[in-house]
């Protein structure tokens, strides 16, 4: 059984699917293994490291193609490499079949088998060839890099005799595992960071992560089920777009990492979000080879609109080559390994990490399995960028639409409150009216009390609804205790002459006193209970 | 002491009992605005005794108010002494009905006397005597409104105590064709105000009478159909309504300080009637003549189904004894088994051990706006750790338990997701968001608002069945016993 490791000859690529130490393993698991000339150079791995871990070096494209049953690539081949694959043999690579569509044809021609990494379900199982997760984390942290770079501040507080700076302001948007990675970047240089996400899971993560959660004021979980977002309704992208807008006032940096392997990424930053930012601001979008997150991106180019830097590179993860691969390669020695090694290699239909990955068997292409539901993230996880692996970096936000172009939050019942405020206005009218024609007919010194009566009731409108909810009882038994003050009226009642009148008034008297003295003693009692946590017990 | 004077006097009183009501409004200042409104009475008391000596009181009248000021204080004192924690509802609500009695005697009593005697003691008098007829018009219907609603605050009151009491039962009395009668009750009121203002001397009295004795019993029918968990409402309302009867009083003797308390009352009533109503979700028209929580409600189009699963004190004491956070919440349940003191030693034993204990107060808990709070500051619960539900809701889904106390309605999901309920859209504490539930709770009795409550039957939630102090104190054992 030989795995044969084929050179990256697509631009900018400098990944390459096996290190030295990767090959050791897949001798000790039984494969023979060849290497073509020079595939791990861009990535700093000579030839030689190869051949020491026992790998055959052959330097002709085609002789490797044509030896081997299992050929082994970052990226999709070209559709003169996948010409060269000999019959039944196993291509396994990012495939993304539906960006490459003349991939599939020319497998299917070659009567060979091909896997698409991106494919693998994120099932519990999968996690250690999780290509994605690998590749995400790499991502993110590599996207706060490349912003730092180009930002012309400080990403950390310094307070220096020459002056000092606030630290920069982070918001990644999507908190998938290259967005909780670029967080623990972003906060490792010392940035104040903050992130959004439409699945409630993703809080604590972020949370734990040491960034501030962000939400939109509408009450929507993002949770579709299986980890990946759902659509939201209209309403909570107009909100999520008045959070971005809000946010870019305030931020220095944006990443956004909305990537979906396949298909168009949506746009999450059209340019009235840009317009937000002050220059000299940094975006980096993660999503730039497909299309990207921001409308403005230029896919593998910093483009600078107003003086926003848009960084729209699309070999992130080339950009640390060295590493990348190294993750890349142990992600192929697991799934080769859980494949059944060198001696019972198998390619099993039934299995349910292989089957869905699997997009052409011995020349017959296969339609994608029903979608089993694969566990979510648990929302307890502690450890975010590993537990969460599955919860896949890129396919996190996978399907927020993108917004229209004009996106402002929308009016609800636009026709009901106008209208209630019309009634408003016409109630008023009417008793301003009422009152004129009080006015007319009744007696002054009525006006004047009746003036002061209305301009009371205005003070305890105002002075009441600052009353802390806590402090309510209290304030009904005051309110009752100075409504006594009727004992005023009572004590007027019964001076003169000794009658009815008289007697009556010193019920109210009696009665009103009882009001006063039980409210003010019961107010004190109350508050007295009172205490402030940590105050005298 | 001249007019001015008195007018000063009483514009001081005015100015302290506003500072007294907004002294109120933060834990720091309440206290002292509670002494800015007894000020402000003592200063009106004093000056209305001084004015009223100058006009040459008998010995016989002072004797009269010198009793009947002695006996008021003494009984309303030892009232305010005596009242349990508790038994605050039913002493609000009884002291709501004195203020009504008061304005109908003084409404009476001003109808009775001889009219020129209010005129002299009262600083704007003259200008009474000038407009003649309008005056005196003006000066009747003021009566027939203070006295009306007086009355009706007195009887309303004086049912609302006895159902807070326990004396009449808490379910709604609804009488067939009771808006009609209600309607029937407001005519007739106003229709009598005709011939009573148009009546010369005192000859109107039978009128008077008659009136007071139909808003009465409105009042006694209003209260009446309001079901035990919309008193908080009502006596809210109530609190309003003697508000409104001290200012009309006002009107009628001519004295701006009266007016001006009774305004600053009437407001403050208002407000608190609207801020639960609020809370509920209801119109203020809804919690009057709803006559909710009966048969004629609807009931729960999708009835609960499930397993109650049961906790034990012993295995709870251990889950909250290993918790990060706990919330409580607590509801009327807590004030009826006088649970507070041990749910405090609750809430300390926890927090000594670390664990962050918080209460969560839903504005309409109790039967008495900020009910729980008395109740846990009168058990020595600080008040900073006592939150209202906004400050709270969003912190359960970071909460390992959360504990209810004899609470029901208030942490009903059915509210948020069952359009069908009675309750739906009453904001509630979502309580279920968190870790674990539990919930204390006598039998499975529905609650007030009669609804089945499918938190019982959630998959994180568990009943702690029995009585809410007994509960409690095994659970402080059972705390305390896991070192």
């Amino acid at each position: 059984m030989r795995v044969g490791v084929a050179k990256e000859r697509a631009e900018q690529e400098r990944r390459v699917a096996a290190t030295p130490e990767s090959i050791k393993k897949l001798v000790g698991l039984g494969f023979e293994v060849a290497i073509e000339q020079g595939a791990g150079v861009n990535a700093g791995i000579a030839d030689d490291a190869y051949e020491r871990e026992g790998a055959k070096i052959i330097a002709d494209q085609r002789a490797l193609y044509e030896s081997s049953d299992v050929l082994v690539k970052v990226r999709p081949p070209s559709v003169e490499e996948a010409e060269l694959l000999r019959e039944g043999c196993l291509l396994v690579s990012l495939l993304q079949p539906e960006r490459n569509p003349a991939i599939v044809p020319a497998v299917v021609a070659r009567k060979a088998s091909a896997l698409a990494l991106e494919r693998i379900p994120r099932v519990t199982r999968a996690q250690k060839m999780d290509v994605l997760s690998s590749m995400g984390n790499l991502a993110g942290y590599r996207a706060i890099l490349e912003a730092a770079a180009v930002y012309q501040g400080l990403f950390g507080k310094a307070v220096t005799a020459a002056g000092s700076a606030p630290p920069a302001k982070v918001l990644i948007i999507g908190a998938g595992v290259a967005g909780l990675a670029a967080i623990g970047a972003a906060r490792a240089l010392g940035a104040e960071v903050r992130a959004f996400d439409t699945r409630a899971a993703a809080r604590e993560q972020v949370e734990s992560m040491g960034a501030t959660f962000l939400e939109v004021t509408i009450q929507e979980s993002g949770d579709g089920g299986g980890g990946y977002a759902k659509v939201m309704s209209p309403e909570f992208i107009a909100a999520e777009m008045e959070l971005f807008r809000q946010q870019a006032r305030e931020v220095n940096v944006i990443v956004t990492t909305a990537l979906v392997p396949g298909t168009k990424a949506p746009i999450l930053l059209p340019r009235d979000v840009v317009d937000c930012l002050v220059p000299g601001s940094i975006i980096v979008d993660l999503a730039a080879e497909q299309g990207g997150n921001c409308e403005l991106t230029v896919p593998g180019q910093i483009a600078d609109y107003n003086g926003v830097k848009i960084i729209g590179f699309t070999d992130m993860t080339s950009r640390m080559a060295s590493v990348a691969s190294r993750f890349f390669a142990n992600n192929i020695v697991h799934l080769l390994t859980d494949m059944g090694g060198g001696d019972k290699f198998k390619v099993d239909l039934e299995d349910e990490v292989i089957r869905p990955a699997l997009v052409v068997h011995n020349g017959e292409e296969l339609p994608p399995p029903p979608r089993k539901e694969p566990s979510p993230a648990a929302p307890k996880a502690s450890k975010p960028a590993q537990t969460t692996a599955p919860a896949a970096s890129s396919a996190t936000i996978k399907s927020i639409p993108p917004p229209p172009a004009d996106a402002k939050p929308k009016q609800h019942d636009v026709t009901s409150p106008t209208r209630r405020a019309w009634v408003n206005n016409l109630f008023g009218m009417v008793v301003v009216g009422l009152l004129f024609v009080l006015g007319r007919f009744a007696p002054q010194d009525f006006l004047q009390h009746f003036t002061v009566f209305v301009l009371a009731c205005f003070v305890g409108w105002q002075v009441i609804w600052s009353v802390s909810p806590s402090l309510h009882t209290p304030l009904m038994s005051v309110t009752n205790a100075i409504s006594g003050i009727i004992v005023v009226g009572g004590m007027l009642q019964v001076g003169g002459d000794f009658g009815v009148a008289t007697i009556l008034g010193a019920a109210a008297v009696l009665v009103a006193t009882v009001n006063i003295a039980g409210g003010f003693l019961v107010t004190q009692r109350m508050l007295k209970m009172f205490q402030r946590d940590g105050g005298s017990r | 002491m001249t007019p001015g004077m008195s007018i000063v006097a009483y514009l001081i009183a005015g100015v302290l009992f506003i500072r007294s009501l907004g002294g109120l409004s933060k834990q720091e200042t309440a206290k002292t605005g509670n002494l800015f409104g007894v000020l402000g009475m003592v200063i009106a008391i004093v000056v209305t005794a001084i004015t009223w000596l100058q006009h040459g009181a008998g010995a016989t009248a002072m004797a009269l108010l010198g009793g009947a000021i002695g006996i008021g204080a003494i009984v309303g004192g030892s009232m305010a002494r005596r009242v349990e924690m508790t038994g605050m509802p039913e002493l609000v609500a009884i002291l709501h009905s004195f203020v009504g009695l008061a304005a109908v005697l003084v409404g009476v009593s001003s109808y009775l006397g001889p009219e020129s005697h209010a005129a002299s003691t009262t600083v704007v008098g003259a200008a009474q005597a000038a407009h003649g007829a309008a005056a005196r018009i003006v000066h009747r219907i003021e009566l027939w409104i203070g006295i009306a609603i007086g009355a009706l605050t007195f009887t309303g009151s004086v049912i609302a105590w006895a159902k807070l009491k326990g004396s009449i039962s808490g379910k709604p009395l609804l009488l067939p064709g009771r808006h009609f009668l209600n309607l029937v009750i407001v005519l007739a009121i106003v229709a009598m105000a005709f011939p009573f203002v148009g009546a010369a001397g005192s000859s109107g009295l039978v009128w008077m009478l008659v009136m007071t004795a139909l808003a009465g019993v409105l009042g006694v029918h209003l209260v009446m159909a309001i079901g035990g968990a919309d008193m908080p409402v009502v006596v809210s309302l109530l609190n309003s309504y003697s508000g409104w009867a001290a200012a009309s009083a006002g009107f009628v003797l001519n004295n701006d300080l009266l007016i001006v308390t009774g305004a600053l009352v009437g407001a403050s009533g208002t407000i608190l009637s609207i801020i639960m109503c609020r809370a509920m979700n209801r119109s203020i028209l809804n919690v009057v003549f709803g006559g909710f929580g009966t048969g004629e409600s609807k009931t729960s189009v999708a009835p609960v189904e499930g397993e109650v699963r049961e906790i034990k004190a012993d295995e709870l004491g251990e889950r909250l004894a290993n918790a990060k956070s706990v919330i409580v919440v607590p509801g009327y349940g807590m004030a009826v088994a006088r649970a507070q003191n041990s749910v405090n030693e609750l809430c300390r034993t926890l927090r000594d051990k670390g664990v962050k204990v918080r209460f969560a107060i839903h504005p309409v808990a109790g039967r008495l706006p900020g009910h729980m709070n008395v109740l846990l500051a009168e058990a020595g619960v600080p008040y900073d750790i006592v939150l209202e539900m906004e400050e709270i809701n969003h912190d359960f889904p970071q909460t390992d338990v959360v504990l209810v106390i004899g609470a029901n309605d208030i942490v009903n999901p059915a509210a948020l997701d069952d359009p069908g309920s009675p309750i739906y859209g009453m904001p509630v504490l979502e309580v279920w968001k968190s870790a674990m539930v539990v919930v204390s709770k006598r039998g499975m009795a529905a609650g007030y608002a009669g609804i089945e409550n499918p938190l019982f039957f959630h998959e994180n939630c568990r009943m702690l069945f029995g009585d809410a102090k007994k509960s409690v104190d095994a659970l402080v054992t059972a705390v305390k016993a896991k070192g």
